[in-house]
This record gives structure tokens, sequence and C-alpha cells, in this order.
């Protein structure tokens, strides 16, 4: 889905050098004396990349807005199971493929309009029009007519259908019994009568049907006020009377900005504060470990690479932990298996070549005639603080494997992306990946099937291996859900074997909050749960 | 002087064409595809990138989209960015933030660096003198980055004198990173001034002023000054141009939604229109103060003639 593409910017090394010219202690004072209004607080946002429209954002900073604004059709629990929290009833199906889905009465808009069965259709027609270009198209894939959309040949999805009000089916084009788990994803939000009138306008002034609602336009650079939306259906009403989103250009302002009380909620503080803030927020800094992985893949092309023996060597060789305690102040840990820990059917220890042990790397880095002589390409893109690390992965692997490397980390995201897909990594490349779904599947799928090789998705590695696939077709059919679970960790356990990718790292996020606001929770799709946060007063 | 000025506003005409389109081609030469940044790690499909490929002209030669680009701005029009918000909506936006930072910076710069220049210049080696030589070069080699981050977590977290980020507290917010931003100039302007009272304190006009039994306040203000001013001025005015560029750092920094910030987030996520747009605007600017300069040499010194 997206990666931390924008952490700390052009001041990271800065921030650093002031951090330690002033000494930065412990705080002073709390709250800040003045702004207090009740029920209200504020929290740290990133500049969205898109309007506020649920279809065209995938990336991290709109998506929060979003998820204070809307509820969809079904809510996850905190162990990542479907629950019926939403506007759906249910959603049943006998064959996996011919959905139907019901909705509850009395969800409404926040202008007043009905949440039915129409706002549902009409909001996944228009994402998924490529003549709409939404960032989001490519997540409704799965229903039937989504290709011939795309072509061209059709103006609608051919696989939705209003039955009444609160009723329609969906028609998949293959099997998936996840289909509920999947339209829990933002995309997959209604969208009111007003949206298609102008879309422009309501991407500054949206309407959402969700525990707070827009109290004036979004403001780029400055953010957006939200008030309580008190006709809200569902059961997670708003606590608090209202919030605000504050729009930062850097994380590493908005933190300072936390420390002084200004803003409330920083939900992901830059890594260079971490130790600090730890010291100083006490109870009020959060550690939550979120889906997303981050990967060292393997250019398979690539003649060099084409040796699974060579990609599970290198893989042998890096010591995760310590890369994790010395760069990331353990804001990282090991990867030991292709899916996170958060999800159903993680099985500790999955990944086999993942553990550290440098002889056995050796040994098989041998036994494939691999050329020490050449230094190893290492990929990244440029600007947003991966360059240490990819070198502690380089100094790891000169280290241990008696390989030289060198670092190739001047592409922008822009271009770095558009060089994968033209094969153009000549060495392992970082990537990053979180869910869609909290489900296994929603990792294997995207980064590891042939259907996924770019340009369609993220299969960076151009990996192919028709056991895989038809394990994960499988589990996509599968009747109940262990059924499904045991057909991906078969699959799971293939690409083990391949390691067409190296995970290296889960990820956990560091969450400051003031002491103006309790119950702060970070979800599966690390969003704050904004309807939960109380303020005090 | 009023054709000197219309004079100078023409030329300004094929100054701003040649500069918009370097620019243009320039935002045009980075390499890669603006339209696969917009959704991080995750590819967009390709029927959509085919879409906002077509929408936004990417595929055309420079030439073409150069010649759109021109021809939609002689209607008033200065294109959209890719999230669809019309530039010139940015630009209002962003716009004032950058003026009123622009403004107090130059405020600071010029009262204090002048009444620092001037006493310090009139009082040759007093400890004044000295003071304002070792604080100056202690500030010009300080990066504005690092004076940034000081000032925000000394002055704003610790002292808690400032706002630590954001427009909240109305004029009020802009007082520290306006006096950031003006620091190094503020620096330029105190030793300018100082170099230059010291010198005009010897020149014969002087002396004859104090000869004639002038008091000492009169000399000073009236004749030493205002000569010595010129070169100040010019440096004032041609400072506005770049300040208005250089708030990149201070705007991030300090999180003003200003002019800058865009401009540097624009040009990471090759926002085409808004760089040319933006970029274009602070020529204008930079120009124009020129010109004001120009003309404001004349006031301060009669010698100087334009027609």
């Amino acid at each position: 889905m997206k990666s931390s593409k924008r952490s700390s910017s052009l001041v990271a090394t800065a921030i650093a050098a002031a951090l330690l010219m002033t000494a930065c202690g412990g705080s002073d004072e709390g709250g800040e004396g003045g702004g207090a209004t009740g029920g209200t607080f504020s929290a740290y946002i990133g500049e969205p990349e898109n309007p506020i429209v649920p279809g065209n954002t995938t990336e991290s900073e709109g998506s929060k807005v979003i998820t204070a604004l809307w509820t969809g059709l079904v809510t996850f629990s905190e162990e990542g199971e479907v629950e019926y929290n939403g506007v759906a009833e249910s959603i049943t199906s006998d064959d996996n493929q011919n959905w139907t889905v019901t909705l509850k009465d009395g969800w409404t808009f926040h202008d007043g309009t009905p949440v039915d069965a129409q706002s549902f259709v009409d909001a996944w027609n228009y994402t998924a029009d490529p003549q709409n270009a939404q960032d989001g198209a490519s997540y409704l894939g799965r229903i039937a007519g989504y290709q011939e959309l795309q072509d061209g040949a059709a103006t609608e999805l051919s696989g939705l259908q209003v039955q009444d009000e609160t009723t329609f089916t969906v028609e998949l084009s293959a099997p998936f019994a996840l289909f509920p788990a999947v339209v829990g994803y933002q995309t997959f939000y209604p969208l009111p009568d007003a949206f298609f009138e102008d879309p422009e306008a309501f991407g500054t002034a949206p309407i959402g049907n969700g525990p707070f609602k827009a109290d004036g336009e979004f403001t780029p650079g400055q953010g957006m006020k939200l008030t309580r939306f008190d006709e809200y259906a569902g059961d997670d009403k708003a606590k608090a009377d209202g919030m605000e989103f504050i729009v930062y250009a850097d994380q590493a302002t908005a933190y300072t900005d936390a420390q002084d009380g200004n803003v409330d909620i920083v939900d992901v503080i830059p890594p260079d504060v971490i130790e600090s803030a730890e010291s100083e927020f006490g109870d009020n800094f959060i550690r939550t470990e979120v889906s997303q992985i981050t990967y060292l893949g393997f250019p398979t092309y690539d003649a060099r690479f084409a040796d699974p023996r060579v990609r599970q060597a290198i893989s042998m060789a890096i010591d995760r932990e310590a890369i994790g305690t010395a760069i990331f102040s353990g804001t990282r840990t090991p990867a030991d298996a292709f899916v996170a820990p958060v999800v159903d059917g993680y099985r500790e220890g999955a990944c086999e070549f993942c553990a550290f042990d440098p002889e056995a790397a050796n040994a098989l880095l041998d036994e494939a005639g691999f050329d020490r002589s050449q230094p190893v390409d290492l990929w990244f893109n440029a600007g947003v603080g991966h360059d240490a690390w990819l070198e502690a992965v380089g100094n790891q692997l000169r280290q241990n494997l008696d390989v030289d490397f060198q670092l190739r980390g001047d592409l922008d995201f822009a271009q770095y992306l558009p060089l994968g897909e033209e094969k153009g990594f000549t060495g392992p490349f970082r990537y990053g990946w979180s869910f869609d779904y909290p489900a296994a599947e929603s990792y294997l799928t995207p980064l590891f099937s042939t259907v996924s090789q770019p340009p369609a998705g993220s299969n960076f590695s151009f990996y192919s291996n028709p056991e895989v696939e038809r394990l994960i077709a499988q589990g996509d059919q599968a009747s109940s859900e262990e059924e499904a679970v045991e057909a991906y960790q078969q699959a799971e356990d293939l690409i083990a074997a391949d390691m067409p990718m190296a995970p290296l790292f889960f990820t956990e996020i560091q969450t400051v909050h003031t002491d103006k606001v309790d119950n702060v929770r970070i979800d599966l799709f690390q969003h704050p749960i904004w309807s939960e946060v109380t303020v005090n007063n | 002087m009023g054709r000197y000025v219309a004079r100078r506003l023409l030329l300004t005409i094929p100054v701003l064409l040649g500069a918009s389109f370097l620019i243009f081609a320039m935002v045009y030469a980075l390499p890669g595809n603006p339209i696969r940044a917009l959704a991080g790690d995750r590819p967009v499909s390709p029927a959509v990138v085919e879409v906002l490929t077509e929408r936004f002209h990417l595929n055309d030669p420079l030439w073409v989209q150069y010649w759109e680009y021109l021809k939609n701005l002689f209607s008033g029009d200065l294109g959209t960015d890719f999230r669809g918000r019309p530039v010139i909506d940015t630009i209002e936006r962003t716009l004032p933030v950058t003026i009123k930072l622009t403004a107090v910076a130059i405020v600071f710069e010029a009262i204090i660096g002048i009444i620092a220049g001037v006493l310090a210049g009139i009082r040759r080696n007093s400890f004044f003198d000295n003071l304002v030589l070792v604080s100056t070069t202690v500030i010009v080699s300080i990066p504005i980055l690092v004076l940034a981050f000081i000032a925000q977590l000394a002055l704003g977290l610790k002292l808690g004198w400032f706002p630590i980020a954001g427009t909240r507290e109305g004029l009020y917010s802009y007082i520290l990173p306006g006096l950031v931003l003006a620091s190094g100039s503020l620096a330029y302007v105190a030793r300018l001034t100082r170099t230059s009272i010291a010198e005009n304190m010897r020149a014969d006009y002087v002396r004859t002023a104090r000869a004639k039994g002038l008091p000492n306040r009169t000399v000073i203000v009236r004749h030493t000054l205002r000569n010595s001013l010129i070169p100040v001025v010019t440096f004032i005015g041609a400072d506005i141009g770049s300040l208005l560029g250089g708030a990149i750092v201070t705007e991030t920094v300090f999180n003003l939604p200003g002019i800058g910030r865009e401009v540097f987030d624009s040009v990471r996520s090759q926002e085409g229109a808004v760089v040319v747009g933006i970029v274009t605007l602070m020529v204008f600017f930079f120009i124009f103060f020129n010109l004001v300069v120009d003309v404001l040499y004349a006031v301060l010194d009669p010698r100087i003639r334009y027609d």
C-alpha cells in the first residue's frame, strides 16, 4: 500500500544537530495555557497528496482524515477479525464469488441523505472508471467487469447490482473468500449524491458518514476542523466534541509543537527523537506494531541473483537485530516471516533463511558460485532517510560475505518505481509494504504472484512460481478461514525457499500525545482511532 | 523618469518569458513520472496513469507543452496541479503568508541592521562596534537551518516566548521566523552600514558641515546617513527578492504555509505547473524590487538622473 515515503525531510540531520545543541531534556510545562476549548483536540498530519476523497487516497496522510470522516461496511477487531460494526448488516456468499451485501437501516451522510446500496455502487463505479483517474482504482480489480472498464469496453462494473435500498450484490471475477475483509478498506467507502454533482468541491469539503463531520473546508498546507456528527448511526460515536487536523511540513516541527502542547496527537514521531520522547512523554508515549514490512527485494531477472541460493545467502548474512537497534532505535524488529505478526496466519520463523547465520550464508554462496569480486548494488529511493540502514546492510555484506557494495540511492520515488518496472534494478532493492486488509493474502498476491508483476502490481522482483499461484488461488477459494490460512502458509513456505524478497524488518510506530487527551489507540492501518479519543478538562 | 520606468517594465516581459521557459524546461527535464509518485509504493493502475498523462499533456514534446501553458497563461489561467487545484488558488493562499514573513524580516533587517551599523560606524573601535562585528560574524557563519532549530527550541520551547510553529497567533507567529529569516541579511546590512558610515564620516562634505557649525545629530542623520544608505538600500531591495525565494527552510521548520514550502513540495512531486507559476512570480518580484531600488536612488541622491 503505502510506504513511509514522507518521513523526515530535508532537515533530518540538522534536527539531530540542533537537538544536541540545545540539550533537549524534560519538558517544563505540560499543556498550553490559552487554547483549551472544551472537548476538542488536535492532531498532526502531513500534506495529503490528493483531495479528500476515499477512492482517490491510498497514502497515509489523507487516510487519517478520511477515517475520521467515514465508516465503511465492516470494521476490524484489534486482532484483525472482521466485525460488523460498520454499515453492513451482513456480507454473505455461497460460492465465494457471488456476494450479497445487506446494509443496516438508519445510516446517513453528514448532509442528511441516506447511506444506501446505491451510494456504495455509485462510489465503486466511479473509483474504478479510469476516466476519473482515481488512485484507488486497482483495489476494485477483483470485481467482475473491472478489466472491461479499464479497456473502455464498459462504462461501469458489470459485477455490481443494486437489489433494493439496503441490498446489493457483488460478482467477483474469481472466487475470493476474504472479500468481506477487503471492503473494510477506505476505497470501498460510500459517497453521497453531493460528490457526483461536484467532485472537485467535494474534495475540499468532504461529506462522509463517519463519527466526525467537516466543519469548514480543508485548507491545503493548514488543515481542517471537524465536529462530532450527532446523528451518527454507529456504536463508535465520537467521544470528543470536535477535532482539528493541523498540516505540518515536517514531522520534527510537529513533535516540537507537541512538546509544548500545541498539537495533541503526533501519530508518527521522527526516529531521532524516539529515545528522548520515551522519557519525556512517559505514559503518553505509545508503541504500536503495524502491518508494514521492509523487504530487500532481489531482481530475479538479473543473472547474478537468479539462483535462489544467492538470495538466501544474502538474507542470512544480514544481522537484522543489530541494524534494528543501532539505526532504528528499536522501531524495527527483525522480520522472520513474509507476513506481519498482526495478521492471521503469521508463523514465527516462517522464513527459515531470515535467521542470521554468516557461516551457512558463505557456504551457500560458494555452492552457488557467486562472483564475490564484483560489488553488489543496493537500490533505494532518495531523500527519505533510507541511506543509513542500507549502508548498514552493505557493511554487513562486506563483513560477513566479503562482498563489496555500492549504494544506488539517488532516485526520487517518481523515478525509483518506474526503474523497477523496467527491470532496471541491478541489485537488491528496498521495498516497503503494508496490507490493504488484515490477511496474509494481502502480502502474497501483490508482492509474489505473477499477475502482480509491474505495471499491474508490485511484484518488483518479477518472481513467478506456478505452485505459489495455485496455492494462493486455493486459499482464495477456500470454504473456511482455516483452510485458506493453511493454503497461504504453504505458499509462504515456497516463497521462503525461493526468497524473491528478503523480509528484513517488521515495523513499530511511536505515537506521542499531550496530557490533554487520553485513549489514544492506533488501529491496524496505522491510523489513530479518532472517535475513541477523550479530552481531559 | 516616467519613460525610464516604462522602459524597464517593458523589459520585464521578455525576461519573464525566458525565465518561465527555462523553469519549464528544467521541470520537464526531471526524470521519472510524477503520476507514479502520487500513490506511494502501490502502483497506480495503468489506465489511470494513461488518463492523467493525457490530461496534463505529459507525453507531448517540450515546445507543445510550453505553448499550451503560454496560451492558458494569456487567458489568465495558470493551470492546475495533479490534484486538480488551480495554481492561482495555491498562490493566493500561500503568497500572503510569505509576504508577511518577508515584510517582518525586512523590517528587522532594516531597523536593527541600520541602527546597529550607524552606532558602530560613528564610534569606530568602541565596545559596541566590536560587539556588532563579533555577533554578526557568528550569525553569518551559522547556517540558517541550524539557527532556525536553535531559535525554535530555545526561544519557542524552552523559554516559551514565541509560538513554535504555525500561524495561529497572527502576526506574532511571524516574529521568530522573521528574525531567523532576516538574520543573515541583518548582519550584512549592519556591516555595510558601518563601513559606509565610517567612510563618509571622513568625507569632505561632512567636514564642511561640521565647519558650518551644524549640530552633530544633523550632520549624521541628514548628511552622512543619507549618503551612506545608498548601498544599503540597494542591498535591502535586492534582498526582498531573495528573501521571498529563500524562505523555503524557514517556512518548513516553522510550518508556515507559504510559497517557499509550496515550491519545495512541488519540486519534489514534480508539480510542473505550480513550480513554473510560483518561480516566475518570484522572478517578477525580483525584477520589480530592483526597479524600485533604482528609482529610490534618485530620491536619495539628487545627482542621479534617469532622463
